[in-house]
């Protein structure tokens, strides 16, 4: 069953704080993942694995430099997933 | 010969089958305790391995490290970080410039963990199940690279890789690099986590382990004529060395003076010790000379003796080539009877304890010593532990590894 945005929200931030150490809490939808989050890309990309894992979607590498912020991450996945 | 800055220690760190700290570890030493325990791992039945014990960390990073630090680095460089923070802390967080702050940190198989895990994803899920840290944790610079961030020491991160002498390896290293004037104190040891079938299977089927899988912790028997090889284990130890000047003039501490170094290679087999010990000999003398001293100053060794048939013997014969009629005078143990084997991380696992033998002028015993194999004519301390005498006192600590690499690490009471 597809899952609505705020479980995406949730899902999306318990991955950042187990692939980052980033307090969940802080991981809001107009949370830019770097200038905000301060993530890198490596540790982007390990977020983007797991998302793909944890919510069933392909997340191409051309995509994943769109998703600036939090919010373009819950809508991809939203918009994209099985 | 120009006088050369002594170096000394000033920090000591360690995560074994022992204990989560050096504190720990020695107590266990001292206690006579064994690291070897069955393996608590569905692969030992998985893969029908002939071995089914090992001496496993007695405590799991995760007690000390952040989970983001477990998520994000092989268990190589985890127990690396662990150490080597204790090891800080205990040379008491010295503030000095960055750039003058370096590291050497060995390991002898590296990421294998996350190498074989790694390899796994990728042939059960595809390539885009395939961690993106996979190649930043596996490599081999990884334990190095990774406490040389956490600490912030920016004089050199380098890994030395020679088997079962990369920990002292490192040591003599970090030495060097202290006095050639490349960085004022080093952060030095070594990390092994080859806790896996692979390793596992790969080290039976060259016949290098102990299969006495009914009896775990009487497994590891240097020097006892019933030995039939290694118990595999896994941990880090690590130093904090500089010179003694820059020591004392930040108030530090100081359990011992890394002395004198020596290294050599057999180039006879890549995996057999020379029968005659000419190579590990020479390292030994060397270790002995380059630290002022002469053969009869040594009062102890820390032996290198896995619990190999073959291999205890080469170094016996290599201590008594190296030493002569001086043999019988110098008190051996051999404590990887308790550790295990911890591979890279034995040697620098040794140094610390040779190092505490100084400091604290005790030789621990060697366990699981029944009958003393007729070929060992070394005396071997078993059973109760032996003090050192007062005074100027030093010590050897030998390591050796696949490849034919033998380093001698000389420690000198200070």
């Amino acid at each position: 069953m597809a899952a609505n945005e705020q479980e995406i929200l949730a899902g999306l931030a318990e991955i950042v704080n187990e692939e980052t150490g980033i307090d969940a809490a802080s991981v809001e939808l107009d949370k830019s993942f770097t200038e905000d989050l301060d993530i890198d890309s490596l540790s982007m990309m390990t977020i983007v694995v797991n998302a793909e894992e944890k919510f069933g979607v392909r997340i191409p590498d051309d995509e994943v430099k769109n998703l600036k912020t939090v919010r373009d991450a819950v809508t991809y996945i939203q918009s994209n997933q099985g | 010969m120009t006088t050369t800055p002594r170096i000394v220690v000033t920090g000591l760190g360690a995560t074994t089958p022992l204990g989560g700290t050096v504190a720990e570890t020695w107590e266990g030493i001292l206690a006579g305790r064994s690291g070897a325990r069955p393996l608590d791992v569905p692969w030992v039945e998985q893969y029908d391995l002939p071995v089914s014990f090992a001496a496993t960390l007695a405590r799991p990073p995760e007690e000390t490290l952040a989970k983001v630090e477990v998520r994000r680095n092989d268990p190589s460089a985890q127990y690396a970080l662990v150490a080597a923070r204790e090891a800080w802390a205990d040379a008491g967080s010295p503030e000095i410039e960055p750039e003058r702050i370096g590291v050497a940190i060995g390991t002898g198989i590296g990421g294998v963990q996350t190498l074989l895990e790694q390899w796994d994803n990728l042939r059960e899920k595809g390539p885009r199940r395939v961690f993106p840290l996979a190649v930043p944790m596996l490599m081999a610079n990884s334990p190095s690279g990774t406490v040389s961030l956490d600490l912030g020491a920016r004089a050199g991160a380098h890994t030395t890789v020679s088997a079962c002498a990369s920990g002292a390896e490192a040591m003599g290293y970090a030495a060097e690099m202290i006095r050639s004037g490349r960085a004022d104190i080093v952060v030095a040891g070594g990390t092994e986590a080859a806790m896996h079938a692979l390793p596992v299977a790969g080290f039976a089927a060259m016949q290098a382990l102990s299969t006495r899988n009914d009896d775990p912790e009487r497994a590891s028997r240097p020097y006892d004529v019933d030995r039939d090889g290694f118990v595999l284990g896994e941990g880090a130890a690590v130093i904090v060395l500089e010179t003694e000047e820059h020591a004392k003039a930040r108030g530090a501490k100081i359990y011992a003076v890394l002395a004198g170094l020596g290294m050599s290679s057999d180039a006879h087999h890549i995996t057999a010790p020379e029968p005659e010990g000419a190579g590990a000999s020479r390292a030994m003398a060397e270790a002995v000379e380059s630290a002022g001293l002469a053969l009869s100053d040594i009062s102890h060794i820390n032996a290198h003796a896995t619990s190999t048939p073959v291999g205890d013997v080469a170094e016996a014969n290599a201590i008594r080539r190296a030493f002569g009629d001086h043999t019988d005078s110098i008190p051996v143990t051999g404590t990887k009877s308790m550790t295990g084997h911890l591979l890279g991380a034995a040697g620098a696992l040794e140094a610390v304890l040779t190092i505490l033998s100084v400091h604290h002028r005790v030789v621990p015993g060697t366990i699981n010593l029944d009958n003393l194999d007729p070929a060992i004519t070394l005396d071997v301390v078993s059973g109760e532990q032996r003090a050192l005498p007062d005074g100027d006192i030093a010590a050897l600590n030998n390591s050796f590894g696949f490849g034919g690499h033998n380093v001698a690490l000389a420690i000198r009471s200070i």
